[in-house]
């Protein structure tokens, strides 16, 4: 197989959060033989809340982290839904507007730098079933997850708006029945859990401003994967990551009934099956105990 | 030859009945019918009522997507049932279809629900136009297309409420304004000939309609049926309360704001100081969470956070680039 290449945008939480994000994200890049060349120089993406004060600097800063990966001559990677969705945004709407363009430019320009528009932005998952193939990761299971029932979650900002994100990737995803992160556990070997949450909110982005309607809608989420009879949650999402993993407490008090179950980030399914050994995982870092590695 | 050429698919409809007046508890009634290639799904509802139950219940007026009476859920997609195609609620859903009410829980009869709470948030923003008119002008009040522009189509809402009970917020907490209230808030906020500019701001920035308690989902987005794409307006919404210096001090504008401090410092956001900055003394709440994460080596103390490369450009550019004020 030929090695593919891409420039990986972390995101912040990636390198503070959750480390075995980061951990597992090269662990699977090296079994997949896919070489990522590190953004160092990237910034935040403003996280949907930069842009709620100033929608310019926000579309600056964005295109700046875009112009590095122009400058590689890669596609951008991205390993956070919402990293995507903000720098995928950037980039249609620049695409879209000359004269928005031009004056993001003059910006640019002051550090050396141009938004030209040349590189892609997708996420991970996509860059895999796009790239590799659903048919191929199937081929290089070695440990087929075939005992466990995987709840997807698919995570707002990878899904919606479809208009956006399915410019982003070529297998088409339908923002009320998606299918990609189902077919990942498919071709690990796992039995993919239908249940009605699996395409919505986490409610992270209000976790600080309004902690009950957040804590309401992750433990709607947990419990109705539960309900299901999944084993665990799997996401590609590090933000849905920590609001499913780290607080179910406060997920339990809020919707009144205990809600715990594992959640791991779709590179960590996809390294289990791949056969990555599990300390290059991360599963310690987790809040929710992950006890069946 | 036409590559429009109409086909026709077997369809399973589950339907959702319930007459408050007589039933204490919803059911489903299942039709299967023949379903051809160009009828919309109102043309479904029609078929139901005409030809299998007379006394099955939806609201339907214009039939072309301006009344927005007929809004409904398929399979949980909030829908207008006039402008939604079958072929593609088949494509996207397969031929096992749930048609419901936009909120069960609100359900009078069948389909038709109590839009109370949607039509008292609407009322509640002031949806028209505030304005000293003059009653004998001269000249007519000028809005030129640029300023047209700035409405940025908020104004082809048809307040059919599917965004409202799609809009997961909605669903949780009753109190919170929903994406159609404040899209039509901004509809006005844009117009230049409004003059309750300010105190219409004002009020949307009090906590308790819930402006900063929009998730980001994008939910309201997805199923507009006019592409207003409210989400778009309240991030409108957000910024021009910064803009015209509406924004007081908040865990959620402190936490806006934060960022544009955190990527100054570092280039990236440090995930600890950020909560800090946004919640204050408050942040003591977040303690046995940081303690726990803390164990499990996810939280990285300010003087461990890798900052981006090429600090200075981010700098140069957050300095020069600043377009808002707080």
């Amino acid at each position: 197989m030929e090695k593919l290449k891409y420039a990986l945008f972390t995101g912040c939480t990636a390198k503070q959060s959750t480390p075995e994000q980061y951990m597992s994200t090269m662990a699977v890049a090296e079994k997949l033989n896919i070489e990522l060349v590190e953004l160092t120089e990237a910034s935040c993406c403003g996280a949907s809340h930069l842009q709620d004060y100033d929608d310019f600097l926000s579309l600056v800063l964005n295109a700046r982290n875009i112009a590095y990966a122009e400058k590689h001559g890669l596609t951008m990677v991205t390993i956070c839904n919402t990293c995507q969705l903000n720098t995928a945004m950037t980039k249609h709407r620049l695409d879209e507007n000359a004269e928005l363009k031009a004056k993001v430019n003059e910006k640019l320009a002051e550090v050396g730098l141009e938004y030209k528009g040349t590189s892609q932005i997708t996420h991970f998952l996509y860059a895999i079933i796009d790239d590799i193939g659903l048919d191929k990761i199937k081929e290089m299971v070695v440990t087929p997850l075939s005992q466990f029932n995987i709840a997807p979650f698919y995570g707002c900002h990878n899904i919606r708006p479809s208009e956006l994100q399915n410019t982003t990737h070529k297998t088409p995803e339908n923002a009320y029945n998606p299918r990609s992160l189902d077919d990942l556990i498919i071709a690990c070997g796992g039995e993919s859990v239908q249940y009605e949450e699996k395409n919505k909110c986490c409610g992270f982005h209000v976790e600080l401003q309004a902690p009950k309607t957040s804590a309401i809608l992750a433990g709607n989420v947990v419990a109705g994967a539960m309900d299901q009879n999944a084993d665990w949650i799997v996401t590609p999402c590090p933000l849905c990551h920590l609001k499913l993993d780290t607080q179910t407490d406060h997920l339990s008090e809020a919707i009144g009934r205990d809600v715990e179950l594992p959640v791991l980030h779709m590179q960590q399914m996809l390294g289990l099956a791949l056969g990555c050994p599990a300390d290059s995982l991360g599963m310690k870092h987790h809040v929710t105990k992950v006890d069946f590695v | 030859m036409s590559t429009n050429t109409i086909t026709t698919q077997k369809v399973n409809f589950k339907v959702f009945r319930f007459n408050a007046d007589e039933d204490y508890l919803p059911y489903y009634e299942n039709y299967d019918m023949d379903v051809t290639s160009e009828e919309v799904v109102l043309d479904i509802l029609n078929r139901i009522k005409w030809d299998h139950d007379g006394s099955f219940s939806y609201r339907r007026s214009c039939r072309h997507g301006i009344c927005g009476a007929c809004a409904i859920k398929v399979n949980g997609r909030s829908t207008l049932a006039c402008k939604e195609s079958m072929t593609t609620m088949i494509e996207t859903f397969g031929n096992e279809l749930v048609i419901e009410p936009l909120s069960k829980k609100r359900a009078i009869k069948d389909m038709i629900i109590d839009k109370a709470d949607f039509w008292e948030k609407h009322d509640a923003i002031q949806p028209y136009l505030i304005s000293d008119v003059d009653e004998h002008p001269e000249h007519e009040h000028l809005v030129t297309p640029e300023e047209a522009e700035e409405l940025n189509e908020a104004d082809l809402c048809i307040q059919c409420g599917a965004c409202h009970y799609a809009c997961p917020v909605v669903e949780v907490n009753e109190d919170f304004f929903g994406p159609a209230a404040f899209a039509k808030a901004y509809r006005f906020e844009a117009d230049v000939r409004d003059d309750a500019h300010d105190s219409r701001l004002q009020d949307l920035h009090k906590e308790s309609q819930g402006l900063w308690d929009c998730v980001k989902c994008f939910e309201c987005a997805e199923v507009c049926p006019k592409d207003v794409n409210p989400i778009e307006k309240i991030t409108k919404l957000h910024q021009m309360l910064f803009k015209e210096g509406v924004a007081t001090s908040n865990v959620a504008t402190r936490h806006a704001v934060g960022f544009k401090h955190s990527i100054a410092r570092n280039g990236v956001l440090d995930e600890g100081g950020m909560v800090l900055y946004s919640e204050g003394l408050a942040v003591v709440k977040h303690l046995p969470l940081a303690a726990r994460m803390f164990v499990k080596g996810k939280i990285v103390p300010p003087w461990g956070i890798t900052k981006s490369d090429n600090l200075d450009e981010i700098k140069k550019l957050v300095k020069s680039s600043s377009t808002a004020k707080f």
